[in-house]
């Protein structure tokens, strides 16, 4: 390293462990790994974006989380962000929901309608989305553990409504692997839960081409303490874990991998999360073309939702929180990704207020409007420091991926709850380094503030009590005006269908139609598969 | 005077609540200070976290939850924790828990409350100061 500048500064390194020097020349770039790769937009390996013109033909999808209290009420929140020039729907379901509980199930109590919506039948669901134009508002549902009752019941629902569900586009996140890891909505064993997704990415394939069944998230994974490089390196091969199911199934590579979708988190270093996605985005390229042998360019797409990362966000001055939401819908911008959901200023504290939200929308608008952030592809291409760090990303990501591999795959690792205590470990680490000093966080291990009455500058969404027996008024109702036989005859289809293995969504679809409730699809399934049994490590 | 025995914590996540990020933190900090931990993992009944803490004899009842269903989930443990013969056993929360509804978990009995952003040493300081 004779070239190589001599400083007494101090060595600085980014939280995946690369070294960063003081200055970066073009020497760097190539012994990193030469500039070869660069390439240009929308054409393979896609490092500078998976479209040629990207946002100067259309700006990012600008899609919210929200949701909370009886589908009416997240109806309103609905047509509010879409008023306000919200171009997507994310929808956040309650805590019963996502782990298949009913409203009205003792071990829902308190919880109904308090994180998010509860939806217990589809009379929820037509009612959540009424006025919503599906073709031009797609929708993400944030849900996992029981994805596949809630796709059966936005496909009924769509069908119901006269749309071609062949023609439908939207997102589940449906990622239950990395439930295991971080968020927790798991229900049923690692295995059958594989094969529950797997079900949808097959009927989806057939039926519902143009619909994306899972997002395969880095996010959780990242907020339970993983660092940048784990976070893309666990999620690809989360995303092959469920690419290898459904080919051992029969379907043909290109027939699914273009409707795979990424969720991936953004906080902390702001170089380190742009080169992340770069070098993300080249890496799963090369990986669907070399591995997989994709034909068409498009199943090597790394199509990805990015611009929260509560775990940057602080309870301590939250106002500094929508400084740090604008810098990381900034990085989103930077990175080329395809939908932003930013977090909010209140996410530490609660789930976002009208006000909140509003304020996150406007962030997005004022890049696109007012910052000329749609201008031009991948503005950051060719900077010596970029470039080369997006080398060593894609070099380490890589080596993490190989080293899940060489211990028996990921989905060894998570079933025995390795990758988990590797992560909560390195949470505790940080913690530790943070509350040293050593890692230093604005308003909280430094410029702190003395105690003044701070979560008085939070304007709390407020938890309405009554939304909850108004939503289990409904579902008895629902329960009483349904065709008995009919619900009956539908359920024993689905765990007829569970226990032999066969897909479950034709029958789901069926059973949802005749208002099956969220509850009792899940007894079926637990019935076929069992429950899991969360492997507790510390 | 110090304790011969090392004091015994069971930190469990009540609810449905899947975000234990904070209760594996607490967990390993109390490790590192010397306690017997028992974490219950996600999803316990208030059944379950009673009949747990009579069973591991533990010193302290930790609780962790980040949904906002603090004051249901404590209104439901108290009287289970006191017909076991545990009511005035050391019973903190932590988690996301409004300002506002300190003074209700205080009227059920918890002994201390934890918010996000607490320092992990505040909390093992707490438990050491109130058990010695």
């Amino acid at each position: 390293m004779s070239h190589e500048q001599k400083t007494d500064l101090p060595p600085v390194f980014n939280e995946s462990g690369i070294e960063i020097k003081p200055v970066y020349t073009s020497g760097d770039i190539e012994n990193s790994g030469g500039p070869d790769d660069i390439g240009s937009p929308g054409k393979f390996p896609f490092t500078r974006g998976i479209h040629t013109h990207m946002y100067r033909k259309r700006p990012w999808t600008m899609r919210q989380y929200a949701g909370f209290g009886t589908p009416e009420e997240t109806n309103e929140r609905f047509a509010y962000l879409i008023a306000n020039g919200q171009t997507g729907l994310n929808v956040a379901f309650d805590l019963p929901t996502q782990v298949g509980l009913d409203s009205d199930d003792p071990a829902a109590r308190g919880e109904v309608g308090r994180v998010g919506m509860a939806v217990d039948t589809l009379r929820d669901c037509e009612i959540a989305f009424q006025g919503i134009d599906l073709d031009k508002i797609t929708v993400s549902l944030t849900v996992n553990g029981s994805a596949a009752i809630l796709i059966a019941m936005y496909f009924a629902m769509a069908e119901e409504r006269g749309y071609d569900i062949t023609r439908l586009r939207g997102t589940a996140q449906n990622d239950i692997l990395k439930e295991f890891v971080g968020r927790g909505t798991w229900i049923f064993p690692v295995e059958p839960s594989i094969k529950l997704v797997g079900d949808t990415i097959l009927f989806c394939a057939e039926h519902a081409p143009l619909y994306s069944p899972v997002s395969v998230c880095g996010y959780h994974i990242r907020e339970s303490g993983a660092n940048p490089v784990q976070e893309m390196a666990y999620a690809f091969c989360i995303a092959r874990a469920y690419i290898d199911h459904v080919l051992k199934r029969g379907l043909d590579i290109d027939d699914f991998a273009s409707r795979l979708s990424f969720n991936f988190d953004i906080h902390g270093n702001l170089f380190e999360q742009v080169a992340k996605f770069r070098a993300g985005r080249r890496l799963w390229a090369k990986i669907l073309k070399e591995e997989y042998r994709t034909e068409n360019p498009r199943s090597r797409w790394l199509r990805m939702i990015a611009g929260g990362g509560g775990g940057g966000l602080t309870v301590e001055q939250p106002e500094n929180n929508i400084v740090r939401g604008a810098y990381y819908a900034l990085i989103s911008a930077l990175s080329g990704t395809q939908t932003m959901a930013l977090c909010s200023y209140d996410e530490a504290y609660t789930i976002p207020s009208e006000k909140a939200a509003r304020i996150s929308l406007r962030t997005m608008q004022i890049l696109i409007e007012e910052m000329g952030l749609c201008d031009t592809v991948d503005p950051l291409a060719g900077s010596y420091y970029v470039e080369t760090l997006t080398n060593q990303m894609e070099d380490r990501i890589r080596a993490v991926m190989a080293e899940v591999d060489a211990e028996g795959g990921i989905v060894e690792a998570i079933a025995q709850g390795r990758i988990q205590n590797a992560v909560s470990k390195q949470a505790y680490e940080k913690l530790r380094k943070l509350e040293r000093g050593e890692i230093r966080k604005v308003g909280v291990n430094c410029y702190r503030v003395e105690e003044r009455e701070e979560e008085q500058q939070v304007e709390f969404h407020p938890f309405k009590e009554e939304a909850c027996a108004d939503q289990i008024r409904r579902l008895e109702r629902t329960r009483a005006e349904r065709d008995k036989a009919e619900v009956e005859s539908a359920l024993a289809r689905v765990l007829a269908d569970a226990k032999d293995g066969r897909n479950v969504m034709p029958g789901m679809i069926d059973a949802v139609k005749a208002y099956a409730t969220v509850g009792e699809l899940t007894r079926c399934l637990v019935e076929a598969y069992g429950r899991y049994d969360e492997p507790v490590r510390l | 005077m110090k304790r011969k025995k090392p004091i015994r914590v069971l930190l469990a996540k009540p609810g449905l609540d899947g975000h234990d990020v904070g209760a594996k933190i607490v967990a390993r900090a109390l490790l590192e200070a010397g306690c017997e931990v028992i974490y219950t993992g996600l999803r316990k009944t208030p059944e379950q976290i009673a009949r747990s803490t009579c069973d591991e004899d533990v010193d302290v009842l930790g609780l962790s939850i980040l949904s906002g269903s603090h004051i249901p989930i404590c209104q439901t443990l108290k009287p289970l924790l006191e017909k076991l013969g545990l009511g005035d056993i050391l019973w903190i929360v932590g988690g996301n828990i409004p300002k506002g509804d300190r003074d209700a978990l205080a009227t059920l009995g918890v002994d201390a409350v934890f918010p996000v952003g607490t320092p992990t040493q505040s909390i093992v300081g707490f438990i050491h100061e109130k058990l010695s």
